[in-house]
């Protein structure tokens, strides 16, 4: 009896003296949108990450690794609540992934305030990238204003006059429409706002052929973008009245428009077709695992597992010593799919912006190619409001 | 403004209207002859969508995608109202919200399970992707004006179908009073699972010819469906003459207050200040109008005759 008992104790013991080397496992909570019409941008977020995980044989500066998903089901108020059990419960040592930037205004403070790191992967609103800038605020991806400048510059350089320009009517596409005309310069005949998630566009695009403007620039991201664009070529104005855009076409809506996208412009940071062997990589091996192209969302989120691994190496496995991985954040010091980047005092990236063209490729499958350049090492206009230096 | 946009535009509205009426019938007359609120007409719309989709790719041809889409979403209403909703008649309309509302949910995910979460690929047949001159100088997608025609045809069907034939007979004294019916010897069972299955089939029609228009995706039957209510509301809850009206109303109110609110605004009050307004009031009209017909007729423009 006495000796079961004892054995028991022992065995007690021993789970005591095991907790802190399970401890030692990195945990990542990562929040995206899982379900709905816009699951299909989580689930390419969620591959990248899985895959970053195998590039790393599922280690993270020589720690086990444990990732949580979170399905934020684009609410601020889920993605907040989910920051808090990630921080709460499950004592994750870094938060990653949201795609919105209503939902990360919500989960980021949350996060930062607990004295644990952020790393955005997506969104990037200005708040975040200005006055409330933070030391623990990482992202991989790029401020919301910095890829409509691209177009803005682009077309400005084309010496394009009366643009008609259209977004949806909320926060991210008012901010689109201010940063394309930070740099476009010339006459935009209109500015149209739509309800977000309107399907039908028939009655704008009849609007717009009567305006008959030189040329017509939208946002229209996720499904708006889909119905758009069928609807625009539809009416006959594909060939017509060239169309310039953001976050409109990409991989995930290009299998869905085809043909109705052909001749498409669009400005990004990333592409697939972007030479450098990181990205040649991940490319491939997206491809192999899960059948189909890879998305900007997922080379960021692939990037955002890379720049925690890199920081963990840096500080040598070092949980603890934040300061010290905050330092080697700064450096971007890992194999980016974009290629070499810096940080700009906000910790939002300093990166090129390229013009990209929907082009048929010889198998007969649609693409995006890069053009040209637009931008080399492009800074955001919002880091002189952020306070922090160093 | 000329003359040519607002002809444009009119068709554009009748356009959005006959696809609403599509969905309303359906709707309308399950909520006016069962008595059931049915959240999760949206979903028979996207099954109507994914499933032409999916025999358009199988079959090469656009139309026969169509015509098979429609047997095969009426076969899918019927199990729905015999698997789920046949336990639901008698319960109260909270359930009935509640029980719809977990099928919009199970379908929403049963897609993405089938075809997954991004949008599919639906195309036009070639004869009717271009677009032709309704006057000179005023193209229009043909698609859309052969969306109008067969809104029409169905519509006149539908009219035949209800006033005309002895199965319509019952679906209308179904509507006036469902206990007397079924005294007088009809299979009230019988007649609710036509009636589920017919309107499965017009919402499956709406979403088979929304599809090379609209992204086919999971979620897609939502965001028309709000829009179909606000239709069934104002044309009176159970009447097909009432739906009809009503997403006439409502389409023609919802396209000419997105084109031209605006410009008329402009000519009020200062430009800017339209710029800010129109576009906000142009989204809110429908329910203006919404809010018009239930404060002057609470039953709506053409209610069903009195249902006890």
């Amino acid at each position: 009896m006495r000796t079961k008992a004892l054995a028991a104790l022992l065995g007690l013991l021993a789970a005591l003296i095991a907790l802190p080397a399970a401890a030692d496992t990195v945990k990542i909570g990562f929040i995206t949108t899982l379900s709905g019409p816009q699951g299909a941008i989580g689930e390419h977020m969620k591959n990248s990450v899985e895959l970053a995980l195998d590039h790393l044989a599922r280690k993270l500066g020589g720690h086990d690794v444990e990732v949580i998903y979170g399905d934020d089901q684009v609410k601020p108020d889920v993605g907040k609540q989910l920051a808090d059990e990630m921080l709460k419960k499950h004592k994750v040592h870094f938060v990653s992934g949201v795609i919105w930037s209503n939902v990360m205004l919500a989960v980021a403070p949350t996060v930062t305030g607990a004295g644990t790191f952020m790393i955005g992967t997506n969104a990037g609103p200005h708040e975040l990238a200005g006055k409330m800038c933070h030391e623990m605020f990482f992202t991989t991806s790029w401020q919301n204003d910095q890829t409509p400048e691209a177009m803005g510059k682009y077309m400005q350089d084309q010496n394009i006059t009366d643009v008609y320009a259209m977004a949806p009517n909320y926060a991210a596409g008012k901010d689109m429409i201010a940063g394309f005309k930070r740099y476009f310069k010339n006459k935009v005949v209109a500015e149209v706002f739509t309800p977000l998630g309107q399907q039908d566009y028939q009655t704008e695009i009849s609007q717009l052929r009567a305006a008959n403007p030189k040329a017509v620039f939208v946002f229209y991201p996720g499904g708006m973008g889909i119905q758009f664009l069928k609807q625009y070529a539809q009416a006959g104005l594909r060939g017509q009245i060239p169309l310039y855009s953001v976050y409109t076409v990409d991989e995930i809506s290009l299998p869905a428009v085809k043909e109705a996208a052909l001749g498409q412009f669009e400005t990004r940071y990333w592409s697939p077709d972007l030479k450098n062997a990181a990205n040649e990589k991940y490319v491939a091996d997206y491809k192999k695992k899960y059948g189909k192209m890879p998305v900007f969302y997922g080379a960021q989120s692939y990037d955002g597992i890379m720049l925690i691994d890199s920081a963990i190496r840096a500080v040598k496995g070092d949980l603890t010593n934040k300061k010290g991985m905050i330092a080697a954040m700064r450096r971007a010091e890992y194999k980016s799919t974009r290629g070499p980047y810096s940080y700009n005092s906000n910790h939002f990236p300093i990166e090129n912006f390229y013009l990209l063209k929907a082009v048929q490729m010889p198998d007969g499958e649609f693409a995006m190619q890069i053009q040209k350049t637009v931008f080399e090492s492009h800074k955001d206009a919002y880091a002189a409001e952020c306070p922090m230096k160093w | 403004m000329s003359w040519a946009l607002v002809l444009e535009q009119t068709l554009n509205g009748l356009q959005f209207g006959v696809m609403l009426f599509l969905m309303a019938a359906g709707l309308t007359l399950v909520f006016g002859i069962m008595n059931l609120v049915n959240l999760a007409h949206g979903s028979l719309y996207m099954v109507g969508a994914y499933l032409a989709a999916a025999f358009a790719h199988w079959s090469g041809s656009f139309v026969l995608g169509v015509a098979l889409a429609l047997p095969a979403t009426l076969l899918v209403g019927i199990a729905v109202e015999v698997i789920a909703l046949r336990t639901l008649y008698e319960r109260d309309h909270l359930d009935q919200v509640l029980a719809t509302f977990g099928l919009i949910l199970f379908f929403n995910e049963l897609i993405s399970i089938v075809w997954g979460r991004a949008a599919i690929y639906t195309s036009v047949p070639t004869i009717l992707g271009g677009h032709f001159r309704i006057l000179p100088g005023v193209p229009y997608p043909t698609y859309r004006a052969s969306i109008i025609v067969v809104g029409i045809l169905v519509s006149v069907l539908l009219w035949g179908l209800v006033t005309r034939t002895r199965l319509g007979m019952r679906i209308r004294a179904g509507a006036s009073n469902r206990t007397m019916v079924s005294a007088l010897g009809v299979n009230v069972r019988l007649l609710y699972t036509l009636v589920f299955g017919l309107g499965a089939a017009l919402a499956g029609l709406a979403g088979a010819m929304a599809g090379p228009i609209y992204a086919v995706q999971p979620g897609m039957g939502e965001a028309i469906l709000i829009q179909v209510f606000v239709v069934i509301v104002i044309g009176g809850i159970g009447s097909i003459r009432g739906a009809m009206v009503g997403a006439i109303v409502v389409g023609m109110a919802d396209t000419l207050g997105r084109a031209f609110l605006k410009p008329m605004l402009a000519t009020i009050i200062s430009p800017p200040a339209a710029d800010k307004a129109g576009p906000a009031l142009a989204s809110m009209l429908i329910y203006l109008l919404m809010a018009a017909v239930l404060f002057f007729r609470p039953e709506g423009l053409f209610p069903a005759r009195s249902r006890s």
